[in-house]
């Protein structure tokens, strides 16, 4: 057992790979917390769609191909925003429209660069966890401890804007800055994500974890802790996995986050679908 | 606190895109007393208190308190939403939620202090449901939920406090204890504003009401403004559960 656990670390490569997904899956459940609590699960979706075109363009452009995805996914914010404060069109298909679109352009674009440049759309698409590098890894710690650190210092105020946005304003709470805040934290926490589970299968890791917890806490912070731990341990589940069995690692962490998520659905001791039913067979 | 303060509605309007929602509403809300802001369903009642703290901007007209637009000093002002705003499946506590009422006293990165434990210990027991303080808040019947939010209100320590149909759909054991509450803080000279939205026997409680049906109907004590004319102006032929003796 213990050879079966240590065999893969001592690659140096699987050692950067377990770390970026155990990061990733602690920074993703945490914010993925406020995007569920705020029925804004769709959000993280549009956002990660919408990241691929500023990746492609930082490409072109010689810069930090990170960089360049957090403009392109906080644009695409701003964009939604804009399109749904300035007509009638709801938030939600504000959404549809710009993060498909983004989304084309990102494909279109990559398209046209792969013909001279051995980049890889899949990558993008589903992340390259094994082929991450040690400043990779190093950035990734960055965002991580700056998401954590922004969340600890805020939680209060985060708290009632994300629970009563109304209230929050009544309270004189920069209510437009909170929400800016946290678009820039979930754009941060999926661009952090990108190399280990692409922007297909970032949504998983910010929502699932958190689901799974909310099924079995009832306190956001509790929520955030527990999804973390879930998430940490899909991670390190999936990535055992995929080095094992030969899976790719993307949806391998996946796959394991949705069992928990599935036990926690049938098994909750308050809202478990089977012992709900014992309680009320009782 | 200043008895003689008073809050100065200038002819207040509110348009929502092209639809006029309350036009030129302007009366004087007199700190110390108990005011009711009647009138039927899509009258502009909640749209006037929103209006009021900025929560829905104006199209014209102003707020001032003392020397000041009310909207720059929301950290004076307790509101409580009406129920159906609040997503009750929210991962919180009672305890969590009474809390939020001392964020502004708070400050930014601090954590709450044991005065603020202390307060909000206080409050509720005021409401009379400190032994739910660890409940989830998905699991409380209607009056609990007033009850929370008015617990949270008191935490504030505010001066105005506005509160939007806090009696809808509460049981009478919470509707004596919101009043209760409501007249004491009137007795200490607090501005006490409330959306209300029948003509039962609880508006016996205001002592002054603001009558509104897209405007202003009338303003005055619960007297003045009871009369047959102006609640056919408002209401027209159909008078839900009126009882002129309330008057």
């Amino acid at each position: 057992m213990w050879n079966l656990l240590a065999e893969p670390l001592q690659a140096s490569f699987m050692q950067r790979s377990l770390l970026t997904a155990v990061l990733v899956g602690i920074v993703c459940a945490t914010v993925g917390c406020y995007l569920m609590v705020q029925r804004l699960a769709l959000l993280g979706d549009a956002i990660s769609h919408s990241v691929l075109p500023g990746l492609v363009i930082a490409y072109i452009i010689g810069v930090d191909i990170f960089l360049g995805a957090f403009i392109a996914g906080i644009l695409s914010t701003v964009v939604i925003a804009w399109i749904h404060t300035q007509t009638q069109i709801k938030e939600d298909a504000a959404m549809g429209i710009v993060f498909s679109a983004f989304f084309a352009l990102g494909i279109t674009l990559i398209t046209i660069v792969q013909k001279d440049n051995k980049i890889d759309l899949n990558h993008f698409l589903f992340g390259n966890i094994l082929s991450v590098t040690s400043r990779e890894v190093l950035n990734t710690l960055g965002i991580t401890l700056l998401v954590l650190v922004v969340i600890l210092l805020l939680y209060k105020e985060l708290m009632l804007y994300t629970f009563d946005p109304i209230g929050a304003q009544a309270a004189g709470l920069p209510t437009n800055l909170l929400n800016f805040g946290l678009m820039v934290l979930i754009a941060l926490t999926i661009v952090a994500s990108l190399k280990a589970v692409g922007v297909i299968l970032v949504l998983a890791m910010l929502i699932t974890p958190g689901a799974t917890a909310y099924l079995l806490v009832y306190r956001l912070h509790r929520m955030m802790i527990l999804g973390a731990m879930i998430g940490v341990l899909s991670s390190i589940t999936g990535m055992y996995l995929s080095y094992y069995y030969n899976l790719p690692s993307g949806p391998a962490i996946v796959l394991v986050a949705f069992i928990f998520f599935l036990a926690a659905l049938l098994f909750s001791p308050s809202q478990g679908i089977l012992t709900r039913s014992l309680h009320q067979a009782s | 606190m200043n008895s003689a303060s008073h809050l100065a509605v200038d002819h207040l309007g509110v348009q929502y895109r092209m639809v006029k929602a309350l036009s030129d509403v302007t009366c004087s809300i007199s700190a110390g007393r108990l005011t009711g802001i009647i009138g039927p369903n899509g009258a502009g009642k909640s749209t006037l208190l929103k209006a009021m703290l900025g929560l829905v901007l104006p199209s014209s007209g102003q707020v001032i308190w003392g020397e000041r637009p009310l909207h720059q000093q929301l950290d004076r002002v307790a509101y409580i939403p009406q129920r159906s705003q609040i997503d009750w499946t929210y991962p919180a506590t009672v305890w969590d939620v009474v809390l939020m009422g001392r964020i502004r006293k708070t400050g930014w990165l601090k954590r709450y202090s044991t005065v603020s434990r202390r307060l909000a210990v206080a409050a509720l027991e005021r409401v009379g449901i400190l032994e739910l303080r660890d409940r989830p808040i998905g699991q409380l019947s209607g009056g609990q939920q007033q009850r929370v939010f008015l617990a949270k209100a008191l935490t504030e320590e505010a001066e105005i406090f506005c509160l939007d149909e806090p009696l809808a759909g509460i049981d009478k054991k919470t509707e004596a204890i919101v009043f209760d509450i409501l007249h004491e803080l009137a007795a200490t000279g607090h501005t006490v504003l409330v959306v209300h939205h029948d003509l039962g026997q609880a508006i016996t409680n205001f002592d002054d009401l603001i009558l509104l049906n897209q405007e202003l109907i009338a303003y005055g004590t619960r007297a003045d403004v009871l009369t047959s004319s102006n609640i056919q102006r408002a209401f027209g032929g159909h008078v839900p559960f009126f009882d002129s003796k309330a008057a």
